[in-house]
């Protein structure tokens, strides 16, 4: 069952429709076997880069690669990927079985052995037993797993995922979710998939491309993507992030900071790890996570404000807090919603430091 | 699987095709109007010699030319009008009312749109012409009347007649899709029935109506059977292309037929400046209002003889040409109504090949060009909606081009065209052969075809051609599996009236036709002419069957969708 994975590799990968570049010089190697999960906002490119693999679009500029072959001049039916299409794509007039069986019929191969494979698809995503059904009478999460059958069925060498799981409702996401990626090991295929859902993109993929207007911003694991963002885009796009401007006071050793926030600039500094070279005097964005930081009512050392909004979700409360001269910082604190109010002080906690960035229109991004 | 190399070969043919496709439907769209239009300069005529504005001088300056283009226009834009009054409040009386055979009365009503025009201008002539059962009818009641069914007012009658339902279908069609709260809203802000009627209900029908007057007034524009069965010495410009053509005045018609060639361009350009799109009829979709309830028995009785009433006077062309093929020859005399009636022109029509051929010709005909439409249109929709680009725009834009011009029109410039051998220009001699006339059909097919299948491939989602791509199927492959099956009602429909259409086709026929392949419509006319009405009216019936059948299939795979 399970195949030896092959490496894909993107070699600066240039493409533009008309006027619009959509992707910059793009480089990327995603290695055998793994599950790489390109993540950015619309538009970002990443939807390209799968159509790219897949043969729908022409690149202008670079190379492609599919175990070290080129395959950029190849037609989509000989590259052996195999795609599951966000709309799914199914063929509305066929049977599962036929639609499981089209690309394994489309290869000439023999009755017998394309039933057994048939089946052994159908019984890999659950739905044996469900040959004769059409289409329109599957539920959203079936038509999702007869897709991926379809797609996994004449073993391609690569699988790509268009947004699996946005046409699913919620309460349907969480358990496809870790069905699909339970699948996907299974097969140990290299697969690409694309989201625009960070949660989508942590759970499935085992690294990690962010892509911000056709560049990649950042390629890491989900806990590197979250604690050590390579800019100040990837802090705000990979989880909940308040942004505070402030000066460098002081470098320490490694890439540790001190910074002293604008709004109140006589509170406690900072402790900040910097992202890239910051000399002191620079002027910085602080991106602090709402887990780093907790608050207290009343006065004190701190940076003090008034509590605005209070959200309880389950298993942290969030509240948004107004500072004194300044923007807004979300803080997240564990257990029920406690119905505080009114001026309250909010303190940086020990463990990771948040990063600093070069303040947004200061030298580099 | 092997390198690039092997797949170097496919990506070229395949960059290529959408140009070749355009190329085949310029050279047999485009290319032909514009030779025309060249000969009627005197550009690359046999005769030679250089260019000459001569034809169109004496074309300005004759009063008989500048008459057939101010009558068809005339003609066209009173035909609109009477359609346009008949058609509408029929649809609002069969849409907005509830009355009793509302169903059946609902479609026998737009029965016509499926006739061959010449078949219900032939069904007029035995009713109301000068020798009709009507004026017969009359006369045996010892009234002394007589009428000649003539002229201008003979052609409108008609044209209101037959086209009518355009605006009925439309009219239904777009009050089906009005959101009955609009009204409801209406009436709660005190609006009364009157204010209804012209500040929310007509506004909102204003697409539906703009649609059905582009149909009608360019069908009016092209119209040919009517005009020359009942047109007599009042010509239009159809007719009177024709009449040149036949007087071996060539030039002239060649000018003639640019002419009107471009009248169809200015009127088709200036109708769509009327027609607001799609903007007011799309929106929130409710349901439609209620129809109103008869209460009164009295109405109600009433409302149903007066539908029925009516859907008789509308079908009594039809029943009248029945009617007429029952009588033998040489029996219906000075009788007010045929005295023997029996199955003999029937018996004749069928026991005979020399008689049973237009049928055949007509048949096989039409199968082979609507066969190839939908090839084409399956081609071209394909490619353009797939790759987009300037080919793609050309290529649907040489789909809908047959659509605006007049069928009179494409037959003179087929035969201009195609009369010549010089292949390297891309003429050849096809007139007099047996495929003139399927490639005329098909010319007028494409846009028939060409409709229904865009508008169906514009709904399919293109995911699924990748998603069989990318599981390793080819182009053809894809096709013939995927995309066909699933375009197969749009399909149905467009061939089902493009084969209709060229079944009864008569205007394009009577300038290409040769005896080996003289189709239904061609037969019938000769018929008329040595007064072998019984003969004419079998073949008519036979049209209007076969038609009829078309219709009935179409209808149903289609799902009802015009």
């Amino acid at each position: 069952m399970t195949a030896s994975g092959v490496s894909v590799r993107f070699d600066d990968v240039f493409k533009a429709f008309d006027e619009t570049v959509v992707l910059a010089g793009v480089s990327l190697t995603v290695d055998p076997g793994e599950i790489f999960a390109l993540l950015g906002p619309s538009g970002s490119g990443k939807t390209t880069m799968l159509r790219l693999l897949a043969g729908f679009e022409q690149l202008d500029r670079g190379r492609l690669l599919i175990a070290d072959e080129a395959v950029e001049h190849l037609p989509p039916a000989r590259r052996g990927v195999g795609m599951l299409f966000q709309s799914y794509a199914l063929f509305p007039h066929l049977s599962v079985a036929e639609n499981v069986a089209f690309g394994l019929k489309v290869r000439g191969g023999a009755q017998g052995e394309t039933e057994v494979r048939v089946a052994e698809m159908l019984e890999l995503v659950r739905l044996s037993g469900f040959e004769q059904r059409r289409i329109a009478e599957l539920s959203g999460g079936q038509q999702q797993r007869v897709a991926l059958a379809r797609a996994l069925a004449p073993r391609p060498r690569v699988l790509l995922l268009d947004e699996p799981l946005s046409n699913l409702d919620p309460a349907l996401r969480e358990e496809t979710r870790a069905d699909l990626r339970r699948t996907v090991k299974q097969t140990g295929i290299t697969t690409v998939l694309v989201t625009h859902e960070q949660e989508e993109a942590f759970e499935l993929g085992e690294r990690i491309g962010l892509l911000n207007e056709g560049g990649l911003e950042q390629v890491g694991g989900p806990a590197e993507l979250y604690r050590d963002p390579a800019s100040r885009f990837v802090a705000t796009f990979v989880g909940r992030c308040s942004v505070l401007a402030g000066v460098v006071k002081e470098r320490h050793g490694g890439d540790e900071l001190t910074v002293r926030l604008e709004s109140q600039p006589e509170a406690p500094a900072w402790r900040c790890r910097s992202s890239g070279e910051l000399a002191v005097n620079d002027r910085v964005d602080v991106c602090v996570r709402p887990e780093s930081v907790s608050l207290e009512t009343g006065e004190g050392p701190g940076l003090s404000g008034e509590i605005e909004t209070e959200r309880f979700t389950g298993s942290n409360s969030f509240y948004t807090v107004r500072l004194a001269a300044g923007p807004t910082v979300e803080v997240a604190m564990p257990g029920a919603a406690a119905g505080l109010k009114g001026a309250c002080v909010v303190r940086q906690l020990a463990g990771e430091l948040p990063s600093a960035f070069a303040a947004a229109g200061e030298s580099g991004r | 699987m092997s390198a690039a190399g092997a797949g170097g070969k496919a990506p070229q043919l395949q960059s290529l095709m959408p140009w070749l496709v355009l190329a085949f439907l310029v050279w047999l769209v485009g290319y032909p109007l514009l030779v025309v239009a060249a000969e009627a300069f005197g550009i690359g005529s046999p005769g030679g010699g250089g260019p000459t504005t001569e034809a169109f001088q004496s074309f300005f300056t004759r009063a008989d030319e500048w008459n057939a283009m101010w009558r068809t226009l005339w003609i066209s834009v009173l035909s609109t009008l009477a359609a346009a009054a008949i058609g509408v409040p029929l649809g609002f009386l069969f849409e907005r009312n509830e009355i009793p055979g509302r169903r059946l009365l609902g479609a026998l009503v737009a029965l016509p749109v499926a006739l061959p025009p010449l078949v219900g201008v032939i069904a007029f002539l035995f009713l109301y012409g000068e020798s009709g059962l009507a004026a017969r009818g009359l006369q045996s009641l010892g009234l002394d009347v007589s009428w000649r069914l003539t002229g201008a007012w003979a052609i409108l009658l008609v044209h209101a007649y037959s086209m009518y339902v355009y605006f009925y279908l439309f009219t239904r069609a777009g009050l089906s899709g009005q959101d009955g709260a609009a009204i409801e809203a209406a009436q709660s802000l005190g609006a009364s029935r009157s204010q209804i009627l012209f500040r929310v209900t007509l506004p909102r029908l204003r697409p539906a109506l703009a649609g059905a007057t582009l149909l009608t007034f360019m069908t009016s524009l092209g119209s040919f059977s009517a005009p020359y069965i009942f047109g007599g010495g009042f010509r239009v410009m159809t007719t009177q292309i024709v009449a040149s053509k036949l007087n071996g005045e060539l030039r002239m018609a060649y000018v003639e037929t640019t002419m009107l060639a471009l009248l169809a361009f200015a009127s088709l350009l200036l109708l769509r400046k009327i027609d607001p799109g799609l903007d007011l009829a799309s929106g929130a979709r409710g349901t439609p209002p209620a129809r109103r309830r008869l209460h009164s028995r009295g109405a109600r009785v009433a409302a149903a003889c007066g539908g029925w009433i009516l859907a008789g006077v509308l079908l009594l062309p039809h029943a009248t040409l029945i009617l007429m093929s029952l009588v033998p020859p040489n029996t219906w005399t000075v009788e007010a109504f045929p005295p023997v009636l029996g199955l003999v022109n029937y018996g004749d029509l069928l026991s005979s090949a020399e008689r049973l051929r237009p049928a055949l010709n007509s048949l096989w005909m039409a199968a082979v060009a609507t066969l190839a439409a939908v090839v084409v249109g399956v081609m071209a929709a394909r490619l353009s909606l797939r790759r987009g680009g300037v080919p793609g725009r050309a290529l649907e834009a040489m789909m809908t081009l047959p659509w605006a011009i007049p069928g009179t029109v494409f037959a003179l410039a087929l035969a201009a065209a195609m009369s010549v051998n010089a292949p390297w220009v891309g003429r050849f001699v096809l007139v007099g052969t047996l495929w003139i006339l399927p490639l005329a059909y098909l010319v007028r097919s494409l846009p028939l075809t060409g409709r229904s299948i865009f508008a169906g491939l514009r709904q399919l989602d293109p995911r699924l051609e990748e998603a069989a791509a990318s599981l390793g199927a080819g182009a053809l492959r894809t096709v013939l599996q995927i995309v066909l099956p699933l375009l197969r009602p749009a399909v149905i429909a467009g061939a089902g009236l493009a084969f209709i259409t060229m079944l009864g086709d008569f205007v394009t026929s009577i300038v290409l036709y040769t005896y080996d392949t003289r189709p239904i419509s061609i037969e019938i006319q000769s018929s008329l002419r040595i007064q072998e009405t019984g003969i004419a009216a079998a073949y008519g019936v036979l049209l209007m069957v076969l038609s009829a059948a078309a219709f009935i299939a179409w209808d149903d795979r289609a799902g009802g969708r015009l």
